[in-house]
Order: C-alpha cells, then structure tokens, then sequence
C-alpha cells in the first residue's frame, strides 16, 4: 500500500488486555491491539482461537469479562450494539447475516437508519424533513448498491440472490452505517476464486478512495497476504504474532499453531 | 463494479387499478344498498380490521409473538366505559384517551419482558392477556363490574349536536379511523420505522449491528399497537353501550392472530382479507347452525395448506400497492 | 398447617393433570418447534370418550371388571382412540403445513383445534356432561387429620407412574435418546440416521394418550366436563410448560406440578377468584430472571 497513508499512525481501535469467558473456557485472553486509521489489519488463527469472540466483544453482541475497547479516543466497552455503529464501526458476519424478505435496496437503507432521525410523528405527518431524510436515504443506498455492482437487483428480496452476491451486499449494508472502521468477519469465505479476486480489489479500492479503517478475520492466505498491512495471530485467546504480512509469513511460532491445528 | 440499471417498472395490472377504486367505493355504498343488520356485520368487520391492523404492527412487522392482544383491546374498551359511565367523560374525547391508557399498559407491561424471545414472550402476552381478563371479571378496583360488566355507555356525539347513534353512522365511523390508521401505516412501512421494525423480524442481531436500537423499536411497536387496539376497544364499547369480559377472551387474541397469518404478515390489504374471513366468514355459513365453526376450522386449516404466506402477502420493492399507487401518479403528472 | 398440606396435594392432583398434559405440547415443541394448540382438545376428546363408555358400557364393565376395571377400561379405549386421534391429526393439519414454516403450522393447529372442539359440541351437544357417580370411587381417608380421597391418591399414584415410564424412555433409553436429538438439532439428527417419521410417530401416539387419560382422571375428580375445557387446561399446561423450560421433558412435569401447587396455595391463601393471576404474574416474574424457564439452558446465542 502506498507510503504516506502509513505515515499518519493515528490508533483508531485499541483493545486493552481484552478477556472473554465462557463458562469456564477462556475464549480470548488479555488481548491488545491496535488498529491504525487507514490500514487493513487482518486477524489470523486456528479455528477456536478466538477470532470471532474478539468481534463480537469489539461490536458490543458480547461483553468483555476484562479489558476495554477504545474507539477513536472512547470507551466503547460494554456498549450496545447499535450504539458502537452510531460511534462508527460496522460488520459483516461469518454466516452471512442479511435481511432475507427484505430486498436488496431496503436491506442497504436499513444501515442508513442510525444517521437518521425521522420519528413517529414526522412520518406519520409526512413532514417534508422527512421525505428529504428518506431521499438521502434512498441516494446514499442507491450509491452503495452501484458500488458494490447489485443495481440490476435493487427489488429483489435478498434471499434470491447468490452467496457471493449476499456477501456484497452485507458489505455494502455496513458501508451504508457510514463508518470509520469496516470489520469483516471472513468475507471470502464461500466465494469462488473469482468472487474472492473481485472481493480483493473491492477491498483496496475501498480503502483507496474512502477514509476508511478495515479489521479482518480471514482464512485465505492469498487474501490476507494480499491485501493487509499488518497481520495479527491468534491462537488459544491470546495474540501470538504480529507484524507485516511478510514477518508473520515465515514466523515459527505461527507456522506451529498452524501445524498444530492440522487435524481439526 | 458500476451496473446501474433502472429497475425494472412493474405496470399496474388490470385487476389492480379496478381493485384500487371499486374496493373504496364499494365501501362507501354497501352501507346504503343493504339493511341494518348486514350494515352491523360491516362494523364488526372494521373492528376486526382495526384490531388486525394494530396486532400487525406487532406480530406482522415486528415478528413479536403476541397472543394477549385482546388485553389491549380491554383496557381501551374498559377506560372508556368506567370514564363514561362514572366521571361522564364524553366519548369521543375518550377515544384519544383510550389509546393513551392501552399504550401506557403496553409501556409498562411490555418493558421488562421485551428482551424474551419467540415463544417465551408469546406466553408471557397470553399471561398478560389473561390477567387482564381475570381483573375484570374480579372486579379489579370495584370499578369493573365483575362478570356482568359495565353498561350505559353513551354515543359519541360532537360537540352535542351531532350524535353517532345509528347503525350507518358507527359503520362509518370504525371506517374511517381504519382507513386513517392505514395510511398511517403505509407511511410507517415506507420509513426508517419500518424498515428498523421488519430488520429486527428478519434478523435481531443484524438488525442490532446495523444500527437498530432493537428494545425501542419492539416496545414502540408494542405501544402502538397497543394504541390502536385501545382505540378499537372505544368504537366497540360505545357501540355496544356495554362491554364484558367475556368480549375480551383468549379465544379472540388468537382470532386477531389467524388474521394476520391468514392475510399475509406484515400486509395491509392481507389484514383486510383476515379481518373479512373471520368477521364475515360465521355470518355466511349461518345457514350451516353448529356445523358452521367445522368449516371455519377446516377453512384454517386448508387455507395454510394452500396459501402458507397468506392470502395476499406482502409485496416489496416498488411492487407492493403503495408503491403502485404513487408510480401511477407520477405518470398521471407526467 | 393442615390446610396447606391439603392444598398441597390438590395442588399436586392437579398440577399432575397439567404436567401429563405439558408432556404433550412439550413433546411437539422439542421436534417441531410449534405450539401444538390443539392437545388440550385431545385431552378433551379422551375426556368425552371416556365418558361414554362408563355411561353406555357401565352395567357390563362392572359386572365383569369391578369398578376399577371399569375405569382402566374406559382409560384405554379413549388412550387408543386418540393415539389414533393424534396420527390423524399430523397426517391432515401439520405434516403438508410445517415445511412452509411455524406461523402457518400454529393457525392450522388453532383450525385443528376448533374442527376438533365443534366435532365433540355436534356429536355430545354443548352443555356439560357429567361422569356418571356410581362409576367413581367415593371413599375419603384420614391420614393424621389430613383429608384425602382414595381417588386423589390413586391418580397421584397413577400420574407419577406414568410420567416415571415417559422420563425413563426420553432419558434413559437409545429410542429416548434420538426423540432428544431430534428436538436439539434436527438435521444432524438426520444425517445420524434417526428416523424422523418414527418420532413424530411416538410424540403424535404417547402425547395424545397421555392427554386422554388426564382427561379421564380429570372427569372423574370434577365429574364435570365440557367441550370447551380444552382451551384452559391447554393454556394451563402449556404455561406449565414454558415454566419448565419449553422442550424439556422433566421441565415439563415440574412446571406443571409447579403450576398447581401455586394454584391451589394462591385460592387457600390470596383469593380463589384470583388464583389464576397469581400463577401468571409468578409465571412472569420466573420469566423476567430466567428467560428460558427454570430448567432452560441459558446458552448465549452462537453468532
């Protein structure tokens, strides 16, 4: 990635010694890390190691047992989930996560909800603030089903089209929230070589021309060597490595918790 | 990734620009073509118009398993009575009233309990429901008349001169607050409201981590359709001049239940179509005697084999009526 | 002290009828995940059936059987009329309705119920119909000043033997083992090789049995029955079930023993009029702390 987006080191997710228990498993353990404005910083491990725990403690669907998130300067820890978007982080889910009998424009709409305020009464009195809310509603989704190439299915319910297509879309639904950081949840997961190439360079683009943060858990090697400035690996809850995608390319102690999870 | 195509316009059918103005106007007439009793039977088919639109904001935008929607219903039905009848508030101004004190119940009912899932929250309503059934025929607070009721509520009348006491008169009027609540409705339907109310049907924790405050959005729903149910109450008490417990059963929140299934979730014409089958459905097959409820029970059933999604499911994207209607405007201006 | 532990064991009496018929609706919930509205309706039906036999058959039962067999007799043929009842039941309302889903499958159940509840006011007329006295054993005892009939003692007995029987086949055999699988996943349950027919097989013949002779005992302890007792007993077991935890077997008969216990104590000691308030506001207070019932699993949702 270019030089001088990684001269501005401004940390816009830090995690502090995040922990998260279930039952009596320790599911992410003492966990930091910071995230940079600007970067795509992909997340790694074995299966179990936490990875998922880590973004759903980070979107605010679990508590941490410990440890505090900090977006941009606040304390989001412990926040409810709409309220983390309003502070400006989105997500995409592992299982895709759509809105099935909704269609594809409505779905992208429903993430324009938390930068609008129409109430009750302005909607049932069809106020005219209201109807240039819905249009900039309408425009700021119309221009993201473009972006992420699902115009020609603005009126199809979402759960007839194609995975690939539902990934984008989810993708597209979190951009609409208008947010700092994008977190992606394994988005080529499902995705034929050609969608996960198509994805790739979405992704750079993305980041290219927005002022954007994206945080990535990602099984593909080629995608996350291909498209991260830094990588971090997990394993058992706890960060083992992290660095350039390079460093953590021939690092031992990732290659082992690799090897180490071969049967499973 | 750049394939902006305009979405492909569905023109109105023939059918649907003929339902879109005959259906109005065959409301409008019905009530001067046929005598008191069928005009009646058209009430208590608005009734159950309005009591299904309100439970569908609840059950059919929002997924919230509510089977104790006649307690709504009760209490709007209950205020109005007791205020009328002890303190001689006039009706028509307990029609606000009404709403207000369902709505408020709904509040504070609803609030600890919102966060249960499916089936959970489903018996909790039923218990709801119940406990206000049972209250009454208590005779909660010496104020509702036990078993038996309360009675000698008045008409409503504006400003005293003009008095709604006939049968056309009350057809008229149950009609005319259906139609306002359902442009109401569409209104909300076609909003962020409703939007954040069918994405938290469709998935709570998406809807959740895409900015949906998924508690407010539940209990507004609750509390409006709570609202609406009062309203019901007040049109039916007055109507009747009395109201009893026995009007307020489990049996009927399972009524308002087959309505919206019956219809289509989340569908205003489904609501017409649900409210008609279980108001209009008993009268027809009267001829049947006992046998009548059999075939309503068959009817249900077959209904569901045939037509899982409703009679008239609800249509996105430019496809559903609303939607319709305003194309044909535009190209009306065009 | 007298007077609560009497009310304790009309509490049970009748907390046993709404477990047995808990049993039911829990049953058909864990596979299917609906609300099975029309068991209170079989429960019922085994009421009225049962009825008829001791009415009709009551001078030759008794001459050849005595008056318990009488009774045994009277449970059976209604226990294998709705086992029956039930297979039927599945095959017409909810075996072409369930793969549209479960909203649909619970209006058909509530169709199934009405269909089932005018067929019993056509064929028995709609008014009350009462057991027939002579056919009910009468006989009270006196244990340390407690008052109790033998027929309370026989049903508890009776109740606990059967919902023994059912708790031992979910939980103890390889056949209770696959009904279990099936409701916590049934896909993989599948794939496991569990054969899906034969569950519902079991749950749509046991649930309705189990309902028919609730609704015998229930005829002989009230003497009175009514075609539209269904709707109450049914809305009573299925609290009794979602108290429980809905799904779960023993959850099912706790709850509903549960249930009548609060009942009767709540008519001894608050108000008989407002038992049933008390049962439901406990019901939500439970709920608001344990949201998936007392013997729930309180798993947090996998995202």
């Amino acid at each position: 990635m270019t030089d001088e987006r990684r001269t501005t080191h401004d940390v816009v997710l830090e995690t502090k010694k995040l922990t998260k228990i279930f039952g009596g498993l320790t599911a992410v353990a003492d966990f930091d890390a910071d995230v940079r404005a600007g970067e795509i910083y992909s997340l790694i491990g074995p299966n179990g190691a936490g990875k998922t725990t880590v973004f759903n403690v980070v979107t605010g669907i679990y508590r941490p047992d410990h440890g505090n998130v900090i977006f941009k300067g606040a304390d989001i820890t412990g926040k409810k989930p709409h309220e983390i978007v309003r502070f400006g982080i989105a997500r995409t889910f592992q299982n895709i996560r759509i809105f099935p009998h909704m269609t594809c424009l409505e779905n992208i709409m429903a993430g324009q909800h938390c930068r609008t305020s129409a109430g009750l009464w302005s909607t049932l009195f069809a106020t005219p603030q209201k109807h240039r809310e819905e249009e900039k509603i309408r425009e700021t989704a119309e221009r993201r089903i473009r972006q992420v190439g699902l115009a020609r299915f603005r009126d199809e319910l979402a759960r007839n089209i194609s995975y690939g297509s539902q990934r984008m879309l989810e993708i597209a639904r979190a951009l609409a929230t208008e947010p700092a950081l994008l977190v992606l949840d394994e988005p080529s997961s499902g995705l034929n070589a050609g969608e996960t190439d198509a994805l790739m360079k979405f992704l750079r683009e993305l980041i290219a021309n927005e002022n954007l943060t994206i945080l990535l858990i990602e099984h593909d090697m080629n995608v996350v060597m291909g498209i991260s400035d830094r990588v971090a690996v997990m394993d058992e809850g706890r960060k083992i490595a992290e660095g350039r995608p390079e460093e953590i390319y021939n690092d031992p102690r990732v290659i082992e918790a690799y090897l180490g999870s071969e049967d499973d | 990734m750049d394939d902006s195509n305009p979405s492909p316009v569905r023109r109105l059918h023939l059918y649907e620009t003929i339902l879109l103005f005959a259906v109005p106007v065959l409301f409008v007439v019905y009530p001067f073509a046929v005598n008191d009793y069928y005009i009646d039977i058209g009430f208590y088919f608005g009734i159950y118009a309005l009591l299904g639109l309100s439970l569908n904001i609840v059950l059919g935008e929002v997924g919230l398993f509510d089977l104790g929607h006649a307690g709504f219903y009760a209490i709007g039905a209950y205020t109005t009575a007791i205020l009328n009848t002890k303190l001689g508030v006039p009706v028509i101004i307990l029609i606000p009233v009404s709403a207000l004190a369902a709505a408020l119940f709904a509040y504070i009912v609803c609030s600890p309990i919102i966060h249960l899932r499916g089936d959970y929250l489903c018996v909790v309503t039923i218990g709801m429901g119940e406990i206000v059934r049972l209250a009454l025929i208590n005779n909660f607070l010496g104020l509702t008349g036990g078993p038996n009721g309360v009675y000698n509520i008045d008409f409503p009348s504006f400003g005293g001169s003009f008095v709604i006491d006939s049968s056309i008169e009350y057809y008229f009027l149950i009609w005319i607050i259906v139609g306002v609540s359902i442009v109401g409705l569409i209104r909300l339907q076609h909003s962020r409201i409703g939007r954040a109310w069918n994405c938290i049907r469709e998935d709570e924790v998406a809807a959740g981590t895409t900015g949906i405050d998924v508690r407010y959005y539940k209990l507004l729903a609750f509390v409006l359709g709570a609202a609406l149910a009062g309203v019901a109450g007040n049109i039916y008490a007055s109507k009747l001049m009395a109201v009893s417990p026995e009007s307020f059963t489990f049996w009927e929140s399972c009524m308002m239940f087959c309505i919206i299934l019956i219809g289509g979730m989340g569908s205003i014409p489904g609501v017409l179509i649900g409210a008609a089958f279980i108001s209009l459905f008993p009268e027809i097959f009267r001829p049947f005697a006992m046998y009548r409820m059999l075939v309503f029970g068959v009817v249900m059933i077959l209904m569901m084999m045939f037509r899982p999604g409703g009679a008239w499911p609800r249509r996105r994207g430019g496809a559903d009526l609303p939607s319709l209607f305003s194309r044909m405007r535009k190209s009306h201006d065009g | 002290m007298r007077v609560a532990v009497e009310q304790i064991i009309n509490g049970l009496t009748i907390g046993s009828f709404y477990a047995l018929i808990a049993l039911g609706y829990s049953m058909v919930y864990g596979i299917l995940k609906l609300i099975n509205f029309v068991h209170g309706d079989f429960f019922t039906l085994g009421s009225y059936l049962g009825y008829t036999i001791l009415i009709f058959a009551a001078a030759f039962i008794t001459a050849h059987f005595g008056l318990w067999g009488g009774i045994v007799c009277a449970m059976l043929v209604a226990a294998l009329c709705l086992a029956l009842t039930g297979l039927v039941v599945e095959r017409i309302a909810y075996r072409p309705i369930y793969p549209a889903g479960r909203l649909p499958a619970v209006v058909s159940a509530l169709g199934a119920s009405i269909v089932l509840q005018n067929a019993i006011m056509v064929i028995w007329g709609p008014r009350y119909q009462a057991y027939p006295a002579p056919m009910i054993p009468n006989l009270h005892l006196l244990f340390f000043g407690i008052n109790i009939t033998l027929l309370q003692v026989v049903i508890l007995v009776f109740s606990f033997v059967l919902m023994g029987i059912l708790y031992y086949i979910i939980q103890k055999t390889l056949f209770g083992a696959s009904v279990r699988a099936m409701a916590l996943d049934r896909d993989t349950a599948s794939l496991m090789g569990i054969d899906f027919n034969r569950v519902i097989l079991f749950i749509f013949t046991l649930g309705p049995a189990l309902g028919a002779v609730t609704g015998v005992m229930v005829g002989m302890y009230y003497r009175q029955i009514s075609f539209t007792m269904g709707w109450n007993y049914g809305l009573k077991a299925f609290t009794a079930t979602i108290l429980g935890g809905i799904g779960n077997i023993p959850g099912a008969m706790f709850g509903g023993l549960l249930l009548g216990v609060l009942e009767m104590l709540g008519a001894a000691y608050i108000s008989a009029a407002w038992k049933d308030v008390f049962v439901f506001i406990i019901l939500i207070l439970v709920l608001i702390f344990r949201p998936t019932g007392i013997f729930g699993e309180t798993t947090a949702e996998k995202v």
